[in-house]
């Protein structure tokens, strides 16, 4: 019986780079090989994930089928390399296909997860309404809402009623209004009803 | 007093029992794939399955103070359903993974060829994989199916020391014990096992390779059952050092034989100073340690 021989970080990213179906194998060992080597997880998950060679299409394949195969560290790693996936000096550059996966994320009730899908990808290119509804959930899931990538300048007027009616919602039933509510309010209220982007 | 509870579904248990085991001192668990009582009928049910127990259920249980890992495999019971064999070959993708700390749980049903087969290609990934295996006994023909057990075993390139035999009484302790592998007891309120029996047992064959665990799932059981075996531990005459050792350090021996078990430092007195390592290395939020609830 052959063992599986856990690679290094470096074999991994070598033998991606040369087969990129190996990386089916070495992503989800990736961070406890990191962690032997005293590295860090999501930072060998990045570049195994940038390693991969081929077209957008071919990478975005790629993307999705290891978020929809990974258990949640490795999906919070995916979700967490979109924009290094889409940055611009990539010749392929993932663009906003992996839109599916970052919405797939936000649907869950896990806050790592949730957190993770609203990075500088979600604040380029998700569309208003659910940019609206995610920040609105981190608030009530009490995740950190300062992390929120994108977070003075894509608020509207319109994403400040909803947050001053969950507030008013809870004022009224005698429960306690979540601070980053009011963190929020105070970063984007204005008294001018009008749109408060801030670029 | 610090409790691993080795084997336990905890899919099938309500948020009030994970206030309830964390007040009596429980901080880790592991979670076998099972039968969910209701058979499956494709390999979508089963991946499904696989992913809540490596997913969903770990963070539930981080938000209690308890870490939670699991051990994935296709159980004897459904092994024999056609439809679900293909899930065998979805196995290898999960066998990598951080949180699985064995496979399992494996064994026979009802001792049929197409359970030998599972059973044994089962063994053989779990070498591949290098990780432990945790086997499960038969509810009928019980002393004849823990025999063929530990053949089977014997065939596999498997160490003895990284076998659980799980689910066993005073009838089939004997042989368990000569073989080498690790005894597992499921201590339920009135099958299997019972706290008093289990301390008969311990006291006849000492606390070595000795593993306790509730089992507790959707059927009559208790998920403290672990703790209520370290009090009759104690009313027996038993020190607080032999009960760490049954209910934490044995446990955590053998399932450290994975590699993946990325416990919190825990006192054996229940306190932990590193709550935010809970969900695991690099799960909690980039610069905030503090993981928030789920809301309401």
């Amino acid at each position: 019986m052959s063992r599986m021989t856990t690679a290094t970080t470096a074999d991994a990213l070598a033998q991606v780079a040369s087969d990129p179906a190996t990386i089916e194998r070495h992503f989800p060992a990736a961070a406890r090989v990191a962690g032997r080597e005293g590295g860090d997880g999501d930072a060998a998950r990045e570049a195994l994930l940038l390693a991969v060679p081929g077209q957008a299409a071919y990478v975005v394949d790629v993307v999705r089928r290891l978020y929809e195969h990974g258990d949640p560290a490795e999906r919070r790693a995916v979700l967490l390399a979109l924009p290094a996936l889409d940055a611009p000096e990539r010749s392929n550059a993932i663009g906003d296909a992996a839109l599916p996966i970052v919405r797939d994320a936000l649907r869950t009730n896990d806050t790592r997860l949730v957190a993770a899908a609203l990075g500088p990808y979600a604040a380029t290119y998700l569309d208003d309404d659910a940019w609206r509804q995610a920040v609105l959930k981190v608030i009530f899931m009490g995740i950190p809402v300062e992390q929120v990538a994108g977070l003075a300048a894509r608020s509207d007027a319109e994403l400040a009623r909803m947050v001053r009616d969950f507030a008013d919602e809870r004022q009224a039933a005698g429960r306690v209004v979540p601070a980053d509510a009011l963190t929020f309010l105070a970063l984007v209220d204005t008294p001018d009803p009008s749109p408060i982007r801030a670029d | 007093m610090r409790i691993f509870d080795p084997h336990i579904h905890m899919t099938s248990r309500t948020t009030d029992d994970y206030v309830r085991m964390h007040a009596a001192g429980v901080r880790a668990v592991v979670e076998p794939s099972f039968w969910l009582g209701q058979p499956r009928t494709s390999v979508g049910s089963f991946t499904d399955y696989f992913d809540s127990i490596l997913g969903w259920e770990p963070f539930r249980a981080s938000q209690y103070g308890i870490a939670h890992f699991a051990t994935i495999g296709l159980n004897p019971k459904e092994a024999n359903d056609a439809r679900c064999r293909e899930v065998l070959d979805v196995l290898p993708r999960y066998l990598v993974k951080d949180r699985v700390v064995a496979v399992g749980e494996l064994g026979y049903d009802s001792m049929t060829p197409e359970e030998d087969d599972v059973f044994a290609a089962q063994l053989a990934l779990a070498a591949e994989h290098e990780l432990p295996a945790l086997v499960h006994t038969p509810h009928r023909d019980k002393l004849t199916g823990t025999r063929r057990t530990l053949d089977v075993v014997r065939e596999s390139t498997l160490d003895p020391g990284a076998v659980i035999v799980d689910h066993l009484n005073e009838m089939t302790v004997g042989v368990v014990a000569e073989s080498g592998c690790w005894m597992g007891f499921s201590v339920y309120p009135d099958t299997k096992m019972d706290e008093h029996r289990m301390v008969e047992i311990l006291r006849r064959y000492g606390l070595d390779r000795m593993i306790v665990n509730s089992a507790a799932d959707w059927g009559n059981s208790d998920p403290l059952k672990t703790v209520r075996v370290a009090e009759a531990m104690l009313a027996a005459g038993y020190t607080d050092d032999d009960v760490d050792r049954v209910l934490w350090r044995n446990p955590v021996e053998f399932y450290s034989q994975s590699g993946r078990l990325d416990l919190p430092d825990t006192e054996p007195d229940g306190t932990q100073t590193h709550d935010d390592e809970l969900v695991g290395a690099g799960a909690t939020f980039q610069g905030n340690s503090v993981l928030r609830g789920a809301g309401d």
